[in-house]
């Protein structure tokens, strides 16, 4: 499941609701980004999306990410909108037969939603504004994948 | 009239997020607004953007229909 959403979500009610109700499942990984305060520098993060394109583009990832690590499911929540230091802006769940297929797809689906995913995000503070763009790093960690198929 | 879009910092540079446009091809689209805002034109043509028509990305010139609906998006981020 995709969900965007322009409320602040709690992350352990999603990970309590994503375990109901699984027997075969013998492992859930789970992902939970927070917005930083940059020591003051960001008051408020700004992100938005392109409704209907943006939950394409991660469904068709998220499908990739379920049959290569052979998942039972998965569930990502992003926040859109205006979000204040400490709110959760991301959460990944995900769920499969043993631990490292869990692991691997959740950070499999982060490096993408990092670096590819249809979002743009700006950080205000006393100092103005400024779009956040990935880094050298974000793309250094979705190119791993690339290489490594496994 | 094609219905044109910007995202993240061109939105900004534009001062626009959503305008009906009338124009044939992407590539006349392209010349149209780079002619009214000489600083939106750079920012499209800058790295890194990618142009989605009908909310498929699109490499290269395509023909534009009444209803086509183009998007330019800039460098992603999420997380």
């Amino acid at each position: 499941m995709i969900t965007l959403t322009d409320q602040s979500f709690d992350p352990g009610a999603l990970l309590t609701a994503f375990c109901q109700g699984r027997t075969e499942t013998g492992a859930v990984a789970t992902f939970t980004g927070l917005a930083r305060a940059e020591q003051g520098d960001t008051t408020t993060l700004e992100l938005e999306a392109y409704p209907g394109f943006t939950e394409a583009a991660i469904g068709k990832i998220a499908e990739e990410a379920k049959a290569r690590f052979e998942l039972h499911d998965f569930h990502i929540v992003h926040r859109v909108g205006k979000i204040m230091p400490g709110e959760a802006i991301v959460f990944v769940a995900t769920a499969a037969a043993h631990r490292r297929a869990a692991f691997e797809a959740c950070d499999f689906l982060m490096d993408y939603l990092k670096s590819r995913a249809p979002f743009w995000k700006k950080e205000s503070g006393p100092t103005g504004e400024r779009w956040i763009e990935p880094r050298a790093q974000d793309h250094t960690d979705i190119a791993r994948w690339e290489t490594s198929k496994s | 009239m094609a219905r044109v879009l910007l995202f993240g910092r061109l939105s900004d540079i534009a001062g626009w997020r959503s305008r009906d446009i009338d124009s044939a091809s992407l590539g006349a689209l392209r010349d149209l607004l780079s002619g009214e805002d000489a600083g939106l034109g750079e920012a499209l043509a800058a790295p890194g953007v990618q142009i989605a028509l009908d909310q498929a990305i699109v490499r290269g010139d395509a023909v534009l229909s009444a209803r086509s609906e183009v998007a330019f998006l800039p460098p992603m981020s999420g997380g």
